[in-house]
């Protein structure tokens, strides 16, 4: 199911609500929360049947293919709900011209995060 | 249309004005207090991606640095902010599958509205709980 679809048959007539978008938004919002569901929990029981681990435990659990499609998966899914959630707090609740900045900043600030996970997760696997 | 909005904005905020819903004088009921619960954990939880990052930045660096980072989050107050962190998590997962519900057209009634809303806050402190005491067991 697209997007499109998901819209009803009113809002597609009327040609948008007064809010002219949010279709995409609220979609998105909800694959990525769900998502997240088996992504997060596999992360906590990994941490929890993995914590007694020292270095070598650790970088040895994570070399594990499915340990790093995951993990991959989890900061992907993870920031682009973070900068979902943070976009309807900031417009909810920012009144002044700091709206755009604060957007802006966010979004930059989900990537960069998302980036530097990727990578680090990349350096701790293929490191020699 | 914008410049309108953010006079009027100004306008409430310099007149002090009481602003609808008046939450200052509503009492507060499950329904609203898990509403903003859901955002204030969410807010929580992005603190804790942060760190989730910072750590792996630091396992990517060395043994050294993970070793300080391991010993900061295993510490008494890390494992405090960990323990927090932990229900912070289980009750937004909880809450966002209540939310997923009510997207897909169920539990409007109000009976349920508010049977669901006690189980997500039961369900969140018997998760945290059951993740911690099997912590404990797996170390021990």
């Amino acid at each position: 199911m697209s997007p499109r679809q998901m819209r009803t048959a009113l809002g597609r007539a009327a040609g948008l609500g007064s809010a002219k978008e949010g279709v995409r938004h609220w979609w998105r919002e909800r694959l990525t929360a769900i998502a997240l569901v088996p992504l997060t929990l596999w992360f906590m029981a990994s941490i929890i049947l993995h914590s007694s681990n020292d270095y070598a435990g650790f970088v040895e659990w994570l070399k594990r293919p499915s340990a790093t499609f995951m993990m991959i998966l989890l900061l992907v899914a993870l920031f682009s709900h973070t900068a979902l959630g943070l976009d309807v707090i900031i417009k909810d609740y920012t009144h002044s011209r700091a709206k755009i900045p604060a957007l802006i900043l966010m979004r930059l600030t989900c990537s960069g995060l998302l980036a530097a996970g990727v990578l680090a997760v990349l350096r701790i696997v293929f490191r020699q | 249309m914008y410049r309108m909005e953010v006079k009027l904005q100004d306008l409430l905020i310099s007149s002090r004005r009481p602003r609808s819903p008046n939450i200052q004088i509503y009492r507060p009921q499950l329904t609203s207090v898990l509403s903003i619960v859901h955002r204030i954990t969410g807010l929580t939880l992005v603190i804790a991606a942060i760190g989730l990052v910072g750590w792996l930045i630091a396992a990517a660096d060395g043994p050294h640095a993970y070793g300080v980072v391991h010993n900061a989050l295993t510490s008494a107050a890390g494992r405090i902010v960990l323990f927090a962190t932990t229900f912070a998590f289980f009750l937004h997962l909880c809450g966002g599958i209540r939310h997923l519900a009510w997207d897909a057209g169920y539990g409007f009634e109000l009976r349920t509205i508010y049977s669901s809303g006690w189980a997500v806050v039961a369900a969140s402190l018997v998760l945290t709980l059951a993740a911690w005491i099997t912590d404990l067991f797996m170390q021990g």
